[in-house]
């Protein structure tokens, strides 16, 4: 080579994120997942069209801790619409209504009951992102041309070089033998 | 092979409405794989022109907005008395078509929530625009009570902000309740559909060929990547989400009847109103879906996800949600008779006999009889015919609540302060404009944004079924295509 392009310089001095294998269906995935799992690899993934069922486990998932989220919320609601009610009717201005007792509990309960919703319902949406750590416009697997097929019909796998197992020949010969017919090396 | 006493599979390979209980109906018609779903359903959102019957649909629409737009004008710059209202007729078309709007809303949500919770795979192929149907009906639908107030500037008295006056909103009327369930019902829905719209734009961001689309796509993706580890949350909020939305659906409408039944009004003080409201609501939102999803499969070419199947469980549930109106119809007579009070008595003979009898008789013939047509089967499973009465369920819906409301008031306690009421020009052009709205965002949405959700269809697939193994191919077939089987 005659003059090293910039462009490959550049790529030279960037790490090794980890390796992206490609799966044909959903069974494939599962079963390298468990694999995978048993292996004891612990910074690695499985990327999908659509949420494959039997995955969660395949790959060891502990259980979301996102719905208490959203019951701290929910109850959170619930006390803000009843405080508010009373608050602002009975205490800060009180209103005088055909002689209606100036705060009951049965007149709060529909307010109480759309903000425990509303309340819940934001909670759950933002700790999606929250716990998914999203929005994140880049990731290294975005690099891989194939990879847009997994919004498509195709199925990944990938683990980082961050894992403690890691080792880029081993986990790519590993990922082969599970049935991946195209592993390739993503950088950082 | 065939079982006795069942129906027969039909020989029409489109046609999966087949009640054989030993043969799972496929959700999904044509050669269906991952891929072909995607390429049908993102096309339609990449495609550089529309048919041709977008374009007339879209500038029709776009014009009657433009009437709504002249008319609400014309309310804020003149008042409302270009409006037919009166005393003792306070309430008309503004009220009438936020129920109407709200009701129509229901529907999406029920789709969308409520068959979800029940594990009615089949939504997966009408959720995502029927959800649609819901925010731009409920739009509509809180566009009303904004414009009705009179001083339209002083709109956010409704909203328990502090103010120069130092007085809070009065939290026991029901109509400050319509305010927090409405405005709860809207954003709820919108975060529901927007999440479960995330996967589908980063198809279309993968998809684009275009640097403007690749990032305006990516951007509302929110850098979605499919990562099992983000499904797994994602699921969850999904079934958290439907679960709130589930009980909010049916609190909303009823919150609405209370603006009518918490009132000393003959014919609106009856406890029968919230889970009569929720059906009617039930009832015409099923027919508006189906008002839209007809035209769209045809001119879209989506038989294949948009089933007959799916029309024809509609078709049954308008049955039913229609049944159980025509029950609270006669209920209600019952008790005005049964109750023995004068006043309720009276206000139900009126609403049969009186001056409105005409739009009781219209509400009945579109309600009640109209949609006795669908125990035939194969009224059920011809879209266009069902579109017809699907379009006399919603007229005789918007009827329903003009009987409701326009028949009380007009008619109270003291034959001294009866009046009549007459609806304006301006009242007409805004109900006609508001149908403009409402069909404008539609429209919009079938254009830029995937109108089927891809990722739930590709999830009901038999072929992603993980625990299928290799070695029993019939297992894998379970469900599959009829076009095989036949």
């Amino acid at each position: 080579m005659m003059d090293p392009s910039p462009v490959a310089a550049s790529t030279e001095r960037r790490a090794l994120w980890g390796v992206l294998a490609e799966f044909d269906t959903p069974a494939a995935l599962a079963r390298a997942a468990r694999e995978v799992r048993d292996l004891g690899y612990t910074r690695w993934d499985c990327y999908s069209p659509f949420p494959v069922h039997g995955l969660d486990r395949a790959m060891g998932l502990a259980d979301t801790r996102l719905p208490w989220v959203v019951l701290g919320a929910g109850i959170t609601g619930a006390a803000a619409a009843i405080g508010m009610q009373g608050w602002m009717n009975a205490v800060d201005y009180p209103l005088i209504i055909s002689g209606k007792p100036m705060f009951s509990l049965p007149a709060s309960i529909p307010i109480a009951f759309e903000m425990t919703v509303l309340f819940s319902a934001i909670a759950a949406f933002l700790a999606m992102f929250a716990f998914n750590r999203l929005p994140q416009l880049y990731h290294p697997t975005f690099q891989s041309e194939r990879f847009r097929r997994v919004t498509n019909d195709r199925f990944f796998l990938a683990v980082e070089a961050a894992d403690p197992r890691f080792d880029a020949q081993g986990t790519e010969t590993l990922l082969r033998r599970l049935g991946s017919a195209h592993v390739e090396w993503l950088e950082d | 092979m065939s079982v006795v006493g069942t129906t027969a599979p039909s020989a029409d390979p489109w046609d999966n409405t087949s009640d054989d209980p030993t043969r799972r109906a496929p959700l999904v018609l044509g050669a269906a794989d991952y891929a072909s779903v995607t390429e049908k359903v993102a096309e339609l959102a990449e495609r550089r022109r529309p048919p041709r019957a977008w374009y007339i649909a879209f500038g029709v629409s776009l014009a009657l907005t433009g009437l709504l737009g002249a008319m609400i004008l014309y309310l804020f710059t003149t008042g409302v008395g270009v409006w037919g209202l009166n005393s003792p007729v306070g309430w008309a078309f503004d009220i009438i078509n936020f129920v109407f709007w709200v009701g129509i809303g229901h529907a999406g949500t029920l789709i969308s929530a409520i068959l979800f919770l029940f594990r009615q795979s089949w939504r997966t192929g009408i959720n995502r625009f029927a959800e649609a149907m819901t925010i731009f009906a409920v739009i509509c639908a809180g566009l009303f009570p904004a414009i009705h107030v009179g001083r339209v500037w002083l709109i956010y008295w409704v909203f328990p902000l502090p103010n120069q006056m130092q007085v809070w909103p009065n939290f026991r009327s029901p109509l400050l309740w319509d305010v927090f369930a409405v405005s709860t019902y809207f954003t709820v829905s919108l975060l529901f559909w927007y999440m479960g719209m995330i996967p589908d734009l980063a198809t279309l961001r993968d998809r684009a060929t275009s640097r403007v689309r690749q990032r305006v796509y990516g951007l509302f993706a929110m850098g979605w990547r499919g990562s099992n580890r983000h499904w797994q949350n994602y699921e969850r909020v999904y079934l958290i989400l439907a679960a709130l939305a589930t009980p909010l659906v049916l609190s909303v409408h009823s919150v609405v009847s209370f603006d009518f039944a918490v009132s000393m009004v003959p014919g609106w003080h009856t406890t029968i109103f919230p889970p009569y409201f929720v059906a009617g609501a039930i009832f015409c939102g099923f027919a508006m879906v189906l008002l839209l999803a007809v035209p769209a499969r045809q001119w879209f070419g989506l038989e294949a996800l948009i089933t007959l199947r799916h029309l024809e469980n509609m078709n049954k549930i308008m049955l039913a949600t229609g049944m159980i109106i025509g029950y609270a119809y006669f209920i209600e007579f019952f008790i005005a008779w049964y109750g023995g009070n004068v006043y309720e008595h009276f206000a139900f003979v009126n609403r049969a006999l009186g001056p409105y009898a005409w739009s009781y008789w219209i509400m009945v013939t579109c309600n009640v009889i109209a949609p006795q047509l669908f125990w035939s089967k194969r009224i059920r499973t011809s879209p266009w015919v069902a579109w017809g009465i699907c379009v006399f369920i919603n007229v005789g819906m918007w009827f329903e609540r003009f009987v409701i409301i326009v028949t009380s008031l007009s008619r109270d306690y003291l034959p001294g302060s009866w009046g009549a009421y007459k609806p304006t020009w301006v009242e007409l052009c805004t109900l006609l404009g508001s149908f403009g709205l409402f069909f404008t965002l539609f429209l919009l949405f079938v254009r830029f944004v995937p109108m089927v959700a891809m990722a739930e269809v590709k999830a009901v697939l038999p072929q992603a079924d993980a625990h299928a193994s290799p070695n029993e191919p019939e297992r894998r077939a379970t469900g599959t295509l009829a076009v095989e089987k036949a």
